[in-house]
């Protein structure tokens, strides 16, 4: 029988779940994490991971459908969507297994269940394994699940979420994906990139609503370039469901049309998944379907903490294991812990082309009652995106126009989710305009445009 | 490229100065080692010296002007067929950035030491501690730093992010007050942000407004004496010791009969011209050398003991004062004390000392005898743990075998820092010090 004692118990082996519970073993806490599912959670399973193992295979498919491009000529291309699918479920198999050695190697030990608090300092855990256990310290990384709305609930066979939509069996000749954030907005990328006929539609203004507006703009152009019909202020009314295909109502501006699709992608939103935690009588806060903490992760509850996608927005792996090593460095006492800065959250899409964004958009920073001051760069002005074949794209820098501060960065194009870092990281070092300035980017990169970006805020731009 | 002059760091604590005055005019040709200006700094008003070659095409900062920061571009010199039109319009210099966009912006002129002082009138007298900043001296078998010239890499290093430094040059917060909150306690927006709103008392010495002070008086009629650079340092530092170090104070009398002999005996042998002062400064160092414990200085960490002599000696000057320093004292003959004294002395009055000949420091001497002060207690000047406080020497009824008897009597009151020394330690340096000043003898071997 398995040791039933811990300093810390670790409610879902998420993102968030497993690496608090790794940090918490570094720090020679004993730790177990509860898993009702696969270690790695939503993320590693059927989110980040995956999905990104089905956008590199629809970009492969974009540029072998742009070989001449490049002085290639190829016949006869095609895919087998089930090999497809079945390499992405491959790569999350692997990681999968790689978080399980993960929690061996730091004697962290994993419950296969579902947990329940069970009074104070008490976890029950149910199902493939059965224990009780006792914990000094409780972090809760329960995760989130998809929103559904009223008339729109997904079926799993016409009406998909993203765990349908990234396991098809068959390749749909039509999609109509609901909601245009970042999970609607890769998987629209992802089968329009396949051939598929894809529309969107987005209840507010623009696509991608958190990006800046300029980002959101951008994007909708080149997604329309791509063939993809995009509706904003629109809304999906019914969803009327044939033998293989669905109709859908749309009204937009007072005026209603229909849209038929074979499938229908839902990504309208995100709730916390707080049920079935045994949080009633205890005084964790739920409001909105999220848990209540404070800057430390802390809930109400003394000796409960919540951390990851369960504690609300934004929903990003890399928030939650930030706030995973936060929370348990707070609980080990740790000077250096320091509470999570929203702000400094790099949000990526993995669209085509990619979106990265970090700190406040240009309307945001002036509601905020900044004055700020812009720069811009395109991608036609960068030699290796020409020399790449990537010629599409920007890159965007709103600094404070008194203090120098970088307050955003916002990107679209080739590569930007691996470029975004470097504007996280002058914000973290809270850099003012002249370390940028003063910052020596390589020759010849997309990185260059980071700087110029920079540069033209303050009229000093070289190549535009 | 045209060369941009900064202002120049004259002291390890020079943040700004004024520019008190231009030695050349715009259109002059500037060799290596003119003098281009003057300088008004927080101890003394120096020369600046040109390092570049060219024209001076364009004076930015008018003389006369204060709060000049350092590393501001001052000045534009033109090298050989450059014209005043390649200056790329500098005209208006931030007023608090250390770095400018310009690439010409760069400190390529590194400052010159500081070289001859702009001459102050001033009688020698003694007065109270001077107007040094904090500057523990080096002990002799450690390296001195590095010359003057390269004044900020004295500054002690301040640990802040570049958005923390701007804030708080923007919202005049000091950084030097503040407890950073980052990693390794980097001080970060957040600190300075909090600072600004607990606002400028909190981060700051009490304030003394004009209208308060005048209100205070019973708003009678007044003349303004503007405050120089000195008066300023003057008031901070003394303020800052009085508030933090505690000061105790101790007197004793000193007979100096037999050292007034001495003197006159090497008169007369030696056409030896010298000052009880410089018996002082020789007794004081002697002292020192055999009771190191008043050598010292406060630390957090432990209490530095100095293992070098060099005695400050208050000197007044016109709107201020002056320590010219008797470095290694205990290994020079009061003959020697003397010359230096008179050479320092003379100097100090025209203003010509360099940095390093009033800046340190391990023990002040201040002298208000030829005020016929009998006695005073001297503000400790930090990082010093001692100041020794010497009153007028004057015939006095003494009783010496139960019988009234006259003696030349010397008041001197020690003031030491009660972190470093205590009363009965104080006192042992103090008997030293008398017994060597009775018996003059050892001061001259």
């Amino acid at each position: 029988m398995a040791d039933t004692s811990f300093d810390v118990v670790v409610i879902g082996g998420g993102p968030g779940g497993y690496v608090a519970a790794i940090r918490a073993a570094q720090l020679g806490m004993k730790t177990a994490v509860v898993e009702r599912e696969h270690l790695g959670g939503i993320c590693l399973n059927w989110g980040c991971i995956p999905t990104k193992a089905l956008l590199r295979c629809s970009e492969i498919n974009h540029l072998l459908h742009h070989l001449d491009q490049f002085g290639f000529s190829a016949k006869g291309i095609t895919f087998d969507i089930t090999k497809v699918v079945e390499r992405s479920r491959k790569v999350a198999a692997q990681l999968s297994s790689g978080v399980g050695y993960l929690m061996k190697k730091n004697k962290i030990t994993v419950f296969d269940g579902t947990a329940l608090l069970a009074g104070k300092g008490k976890v029950k855990v149910t199902g493939k394994t059965d224990a009780d256990l006792t914990a000094k310290h409780i972090i809760i990384a329960s995760g989130a699940r998809a929103r559904s709305l009223p008339g729109l609930e997904p079926d799993g066979k016409l009406v998909w979420t993203y765990k349908e939509a990234m396991i098809p069996k068959e390749m749909p000749k039509s999609l109509l994906v609901i909601g245009s954030g970042a999970i609607g907005i890769e998987f629209a990328s992802f089968y329009r990139n396949l051939g598929a006929e894809v529309t969107v539609v987005e209840v507010l203004d623009r696509i991608l609503p958190v990006e800046d507006e300029e980002i959101s703009s951008f994007a909708r152009k080149s997604f329309e370039k791509q063939g993809m019909k995009i509706y904003t202020s629109a809304t999906v009314k019914k969803l009327a469901k044939g033998a293989n295909d669905v109709t859908a109502t749309v009204e937009s501006q007072g005026k209603s049309f229909e849209v038929k699709a074979d499938r229908v992608v839902l990504a309208v939103g995100i709730v916390g998944n707080v049920e079935n935690l045994g949080l009633e009588g205890t005084k964790v806060k739920v409001e909105k379907t999220h848990i209540v903490v404070d800057q430390w992760l802390a809930t109400g509850e003394p000796g409960v903490y919540a951390i990851g996608d369960v504690v609300g927005p934004p929903w990003l792996a890399h928030k939650a294991m930030h706030e995973g090593v936060i929370c348990v460095e707070h609980i080990a006492g740790l000077k250096t812990a320091h509470p999570l800065n929203v702000q400094n959250v790099p949000g990526c899409t993995y669209c085509m082309p990619q979106v990265a964004s970090v700190g406040l958009t240009e309307k945001a920073a002036k509601a905020a009652g900044r004055e700020v001051r812009v720069g811009h760069f395109p991608y036609i002005g960068n030699g290796k995106a020409i020399a790449l074949g990537e010629p599409e794209g920007m890159v965007k820098t709103v600094f404070d126009a008194k203090t120098g501060e970088l307050l955003g960065a916002h990107m679209i194009g080739a590569e930007v989710t691996e470029l975004i870092q470097g504007y996280a990281i002058a914000r973290t070092l809270e850099s003012t305009e002249q370390e940028l300035i003063q910052t020596i980017f390589p020759h010849p990169t997309l990185s260059e445009m980071m700087h110029e970006a920079v540069l033209e805020a303050y009229k000093r731009a070289l190549h535009i | 490229m045209p060369i941009q002059v900064l202002m120049p760091a004259l002291s390890p604590t020079m943040t700004e100065g004024s520019l008190a005055k231009w030695h050349k005019k715009e259109g002059d040709t500037i060799k290596a080692g003119d003098i281009l200006a003057e300088i008004e700094t927080d101890k003394a008003t120096m020369e600046f010296e040109a390092v570049d070659e060219g024209t001076l095409g364009r004076i930015l900062v008018p003389e006369g002007t204060k709060g000049v920061l350092v590393n501001q571009p001052i000045a534009v010199i033109l090298g050989e067929g450059e014209k005043i039109s390649d200056i790329k319009a500098p005209a208006a210099p931030p007023a608090r950035s250390a770095t400018t966009e310009s690439p010409a912006a760069r400190p390529m002129t590194p400052a010159p030491a500081p070289s001859a002082p702009k001459p102050a009138p001033a009688a020698v007298i003694a007065g109270a501690a001077a107007a040094r900043p904090i500057f523990a001296p080096a002990p002799a078998s450690a390296p001195r730093p590095a010359p003057p010239s390269r004044g900020p890499a004295f500054a002690r290093r301040v640990f802040v992010s570049p958005l923390a430094r701007r804030l708080a040059e923007k919202s005049n917060i000091d950084l030097s007050c503040l407890a950073g909150s980052g990693p390794h306690g980097r001080i970060v927006k957040a600190d300075v942000e909090a600072a600004m709103v607990r606002g400028p008392a909190a981060s700051a010495e009490p304030t003394y407004p004009k209208a308060k002070i005048v209100a205070e008086a019973g708003n009678i009629p007044f003349t303004e004496v503007p405050h120089t650079n000195m008066r300023r340092v003057i008031a901070k530092r003394m303020t800052e010791s009085m508030s933090h170090v505690p000061h105790f104070f101790l007197t004793v009398d000193c007979e100096i009969d037999a050292l007034l002999k001495a003197r006159a005996d090497l008169a007369d042998t030696k056409s030896l011209k010298l000052s009880v002062n410089d018996f002082v400064i020789r007794a004081a160092a002697l002292a020192l050398k055999q009771y190191p414990a008043a050598n010292a200085s406060y630390s957090d960490e432990a209490i530095l003991r100095w293992s070098q002599v060099d005695i400050a000696v208050a000197a007044a000057l016109e709107d201020g004062l002056i320590t010219p320093i008797v470095k290694n004292a205990d290994r020079k003959s009061v003959a020697a004390i003397s010359a230096e004294m008179k050479d320092l002395g003379l100097r100090a009055r025209a203003g010509k000392l360099k940095l390093a000949e009033f800046q340190g420091g391990t023990f002040s001497l201040s002298n208000l005898g030829m005020f016929g002060i009998r006695e005073f207690t001297a503000v400790i000047n930090p990082p010093q743990a001692c100041i020794l406080a010497g009153g007028v020497g004057e015939k006095r009824a003494v009783v010496k075998h139960d019988q009234i008897a006259i003696a030349t009597v010397m008041s001197c009151t020690l003031a030491c820092d009660h972190r470093v020394l205590d009363g009965a330690m104080g006192s042992q340096w103090l008997q030293i010090f008398k017994k060597l000043i009775e018996e003059p003898a050892a001061l001259l071997v």
